[in-house]
């Protein structure tokens, strides 16, 4: 599976996760989760999808998790502003810490991931 | 001639063991190695201008089957076209009689003094997995190479590995190169059966007691086995699945061993990867450890996160 491909999937799919566990950790955004996972998820899919397109070209796994994090970091800073622009709270800690993480997450995982080629 | 002492007898001898080049396009510059039947001297190449190796046969041995095993030697060679073997450019006889050969001059270190550079296990066994290379493409070409050990193993100064000193190598096919050989093939100067050919130490027991006609690609592995002991020691000695690379490589009955050299390699290379090794069966606790240290950096991070959301969710 390509980098992009991969990074982009697993992105998602932590992206997934990430939105539900607002759930647990505010309870009050419950009536809102849908469009809390599904930005959740697409600000997963473009970390992923970025940080795969950048492991094709760049072969040192420090600086993709550096990267990795510094993209999942600006995008759910992204989010939190636009919060803050449609008159909801801001969460900008409770989103952009985790985000970092899992933006690591995906780049290590993405930069060790070993593309198989076809014969 | 009693009145010389050592080092004029010495100089009077090397004098006379100089080999005669002329009617060859080279000259002769220092003697770089002496082996069982050859020593090995640098010489000028004039026609391509560049120094080149040229193996000669002792001169009393020139009349000799040695003489024609240094040929086959030769003619191995030739036929392995690999980067991690030595090239040969010409063969042939000297004005004094003495068969020869010219090869490219290998500069470098032998393993056991390049080793001493090579500080970190990983790095050792990525070094010793290069040394597999060539010989697992010569048993594939259906030859082994019978006398592997450090001092026939050469370590070049972009790191490149060279296997040396073929000259006790031996042809059989390659589906015996696979399997077991029952035969030893007619090359010349091929080795009498029943003679003991090797380095003690190095040398797997069915070829120290002089079954020449049983050795096969297995005792190439067992050799092979004995130098990854010496390459990892002391740093690898505690590794079990290590040890156990180590004792399956140099079972005493070659059935117990690798099939091949590539298994061989392949265990090592998992070893290298932090995945299972076959000649190891690990217990629950070192599946789990192998299996956190090899994924340490991605369990940390999922770890970073779980912690973030329980330190978020306490102080919210």
């Amino acid at each position: 599976m390509k980098k992009p491909v991969f990074g982009l999937i697993l992105g998602g799919v932590l992206g997934v996760f990430d939105g539900l566990s607002a759930l647990i950790s505010a309870p009050e955004t419950a009536p809102g989760i849908a469009g809390i996972v599904a930005g959740s998820t697409v600000k997963g899919i473009i970390t992923g999808a970025l940080i795969g397109w950048i492991a094709r070209r760049l072969d040192s796994l420090l600086l993709g998790v550096v990267i990795g994090g510094a993209i999942g970091l600006a995008l759910a800073g992204v989010i939190s502003v636009m919060q803050k622009l449609s008159g909801q709270p801001p969460y900008y800690w409770q989103i952009m810490l985790p985000g970092a993480i899992l933006g690591m997450i995906v780049g290590y995982a993405t930069f060790t991931h070993r593309e198989r080629k076809v014969a | 001639m009693s009145g010389l002492g050592n080092a004029a007898l010495d100089h009077l001898r090397d004098v006379l063991e100089r080999p005669d080049l002329s009617g060859t396009r080279y000259d002769l510059v220092e003697p770089i190695a002496q082996g069982g039947m050859g020593t090995v001297y640098r010489a000028w190449d004039r026609e391509l201008a560049r120094d080149v190796a040229i193996k000669v046969v002792r001169s009393e041995l020139a009349d000799s089957e040695i003489a024609g095993r240094l040929t086959g030697e030769a003619k191995i060679l030739a036929q392995l076209e690999h980067p991690g073997l030595v090239p040969v450019h010409e063969v042939g006889r000297l004005a004094d009689g003495r068969s020869f050969y010219v090869m490219r001059l290998v500069r470098g270190q032998e393993l056991d003094l390049a080793a001493l550079e090579v500080r970190t296990l990983p790095e050792r066994l990525r070094l010793y997995l290069k040394i597999l290379d060539p010989i697992a493409y010569a048993h594939s070409r259906g030859i082994i190479h019978r006398d592997l050990k450090p001092g026939n193993i050469m370590v070049g100064p972009f790191g490149e590995v060279l296997v040396l000193d073929w000259g006790i190598a031996k042809a059989v096919s390659t589906r015996e190169a696979a399997g077991p050989a029952e035969r030893t093939a007619a090359l010349p100067g091929a080795t009498n059966p029943g003679a003991v050919l090797g380095t003690y130490g190095f040398m797997a027991p069915e070829q120290a007691i002089g079954g020449s006609v049983a050795v096969d690609h297995r005792a190439d592995v067992y050799s092979l086995g004995v130098i990854l002991r010496t390459l990892i020691n002391p740093a690898g000695s505690g590794a079990k699945p290590l040890v156990a690379i180590i004792a399956r490589a140099t079972a005493a009955d070659p059935a117990a061993r690798y099939a091949g050299v590539g298994d061989l390699a392949a265990d090592v290379s998992a070893y290298l990867d932090g995945r299972p090794v076959a000649a190891y069966h690990e217990n629950l606790i070192e599946r789990i450890g192998r299996f956190v240290s090899r994924h340490q950096v991605a369990i940390g991070l999922v770890v970073a996160y779980l912690l973030m959301r329980i330190v978020l969710l306490v102080f919210r």
